[in-house]
């Protein structure tokens, strides 16, 4: 950023693999004009859009995932490159469905019943876009009705819950105990989070896992999802 | 001019307008404290008494005490906190929970007028906590949002705010019993939290007149050097108008900025607060000279 030279770098004189590194950085420092001019430049060059979508964008974003867990970077510089990030996927979105490409995968995420907080839940959310997934935020104060509803239209794998009080926190194992009932709860994994939280009771209420910040959330669902489908898969080859 | 008084069995305290920045201390809360949830559920408090001797050594004049541990009595374990505390310091305490009944079981603990944290404009609190204040006299920590969230249009938090004064009248409980929380936003997520802040907790104390407080460290949330900022949030805070805080007294910045602030608002008579806290000591001077001098300022 410091170089002058940056302001007049043309990224249609770089190759392919030049370009990659370039939009990486500016995912970095939050560039959305430039990611959204290198994104048409791949594309331009041929490239499919689920590739531009992996090797520029997520690879991009999980350099800042990792720096922000690290405290190397901090919370308005994650919203500069998600919103960096949004300009490229404003891009893709309508070519992705296009080509029917699938993506890492899908969330519902929302804060519960009577709380009102959506700071760190919207961080959650933003991380989770930027890590690939689709993410679907049904906002604060969310009785069990909605999220059913919410995974009934969207069949995500991962319904992500969020909680910033004592009184408000309860209300997750409502939610997993309705999916139970209706049998549906192992259709997805679970994933809690919030500040008054901690592991042992995301294990009580029967969540997958606790997530103590957006980075752990995005590297917990990568991990859970890829089981998931393992497990999936070998039950249908056994099955 | 508005004071909520505040008192333990022996000792009162004021915020007011008047009167010298009063720092709650939020030490005494497991959330995110995983050593101290567990050693409050198991009914170890050595490290909750150390906690409160610790902040009022620092500058706290009155001790926030939160029990939220998740799957634990929370009631219980609140009501036994508050006595330990009250056993080992003589400062007011704010009892802290969103748990209806925790509330009741701190109040029925307590000796003493405390601070009861909180309630907000969901309906829903309003109409169990503000019968609870009534019935113990106490004073109330009343944030500013209500059933639609923390909006961020501070006209509407305003309004909040004054719904929940007037309700409290109806319960008989005076404005002066009621300390807003304007709701402080991390100013990394939204840039213009902090200016939005200050803007209203103007308005709350020149049109609401009420005492105001805020949980301070959320201003930071997400930024490096938090205690830094949180200090000169905390100054520039108590310039437009804010009259106590919940924040870290162990914090040098956070102590140096409401100090400051008090000396830059007319509240540290003769600067003697300050000159205490920052005097380098004489290397010349006997033990015997420094006592000889501190009991004539105080006679």
């Amino acid at each position: 950023m410091s170089d002058a030279n940056d302001d007049d770098l043309d990224l249609t004189t770089l190759d392919d693999d030049d370009l990659v590194q370039q939009m990486h950085d500016d995912l970095y420092d939050g560039l959305a004009e430039e990611i959204d001019e290198g994104v048409r430049i791949l594309l331009g060059r041929g490239w499919p859009p689920d590739k531009v979508l992996g090797n520029a964008l997520v690879d991009g974003m999980t350099v800042v995932g990792i720096d922000f867990r690290d405290g190397i970077l901090f919370v308005p510089e994650v919203l500069m490159a998600a919103n960096a990030m949004k300009a490229g996927m404003a891009v893709l979105r309508p070519l992705l469905a296009e080509t029917g490409a699938k993506p890492v995968g899908k969330m519902v995420i929302g804060t519960v019943k009577g709380d009102i907080h959506d700071i760190g839940k919207n961080l959650v959310g933003m991380m989770m876009e930027g890590a690939g997934f689709e993410v679907i935020d049904i906002g604060i104060n969310n009785p069990v009705q909605n999220y059913l509803d919410a995974l009934d239209e969207h069949k995500p794998e991962i319904l992500g819950m969020s909680a910033l009080l004592t009184t408000t926190m309860p209300y997750m194992k409502v939610v997993i105990e309705t999916l139970e009932q209706k049998g549906i709860r192992d259709d997805y994994v679970i994933l809690v989070g919030g500040a008054p939280l901690n592991e042992e009771f995301g294990k009580a209420v029967g969540a997958d896992a606790y997530c103590r910040d957006a980075a752990t959330a995005v590297e917990t669902a990568k991990r859970l999802v890829a089981a998931k489908r393992e497990a999936s898969a070998h039950q249908a080859v056994i099955g | 001019m508005t004071n909520t008084l505040l008192s333990s069995a022996s000792r009162e305290v004021v915020i007011g307008f008047e009167q010298p920045f009063v720092i709650i201390g939020e030490r005494i809360n497991p959330t995110g404290r995983k050593l101290l949830a567990a050693e409050m559920k198991a009914g170890d408090f050595s490290r909750v008494e150390a906690d409160a001797l610790a902040q009022v050594a620092a500058g706290a004049q009155v001790l926030d005490v939160n029990a939220g541990i998740p799957l634990a009595d929370e009631p219980g374990i609140l009501a036994e906190t508050i006595r330990r505390v009250q056993a080992v310091t003589d400062v007011p305490l704010s009892i802290d929970s969103s748990v209806i009944e925790a509330l009741a079981a701190g109040l029925a603990a307590y000796e003493g007028r405390p601070l009861l944290n909180s309630v907000t404009g969901e309906d829903e609190s309003l109409e169990r906590v503000l019968p609870l204040v009534s019935k113990h006299s106490c004073a109330v920590v009343a944030i500013s949002n209500d059933e639609t969230g923390i909006s961020e249009d501070i006209d509407v938090r305003f309004e909040v705010a004054k719904k929940i004064v007037q309700r409290a009248a109806d319960h008989g409980i005076p404005a002066s019993d009621v300390v807003v929380d304007p709701l402080v936003m991390p100013v990394g997520a939204l840039n213009d939290a902090g200016r939005k802040a200050m803007q209203l907790i103007r308005r709350l104390r020149t049109e609401l007149k009420v005492n105001t407080t805020c949980g301070a460290s959320n201003i930071s949330f997400g930024l490096p050097n938090r205690n830094g900022l949180n200090g000169v949030f905390l100054a520039m805070a108590a310039g437009a108008g804010m009259t106590s805080a919940i924040t870290n007294p162990l914090h040098g910045e956070v102590m140096l900025a409401v100090r400051g602030a008090n000396v830059m608002l007319g509240r540290d008579p003769e600067c003697r607060r300050w000159m205490q806290a920052y005097r380098e000591p004489n290397p010349d001077a006997g033990a015997g000279r420094e006592r000889r001098r501190s009991n004539r300022r105080r006679a």
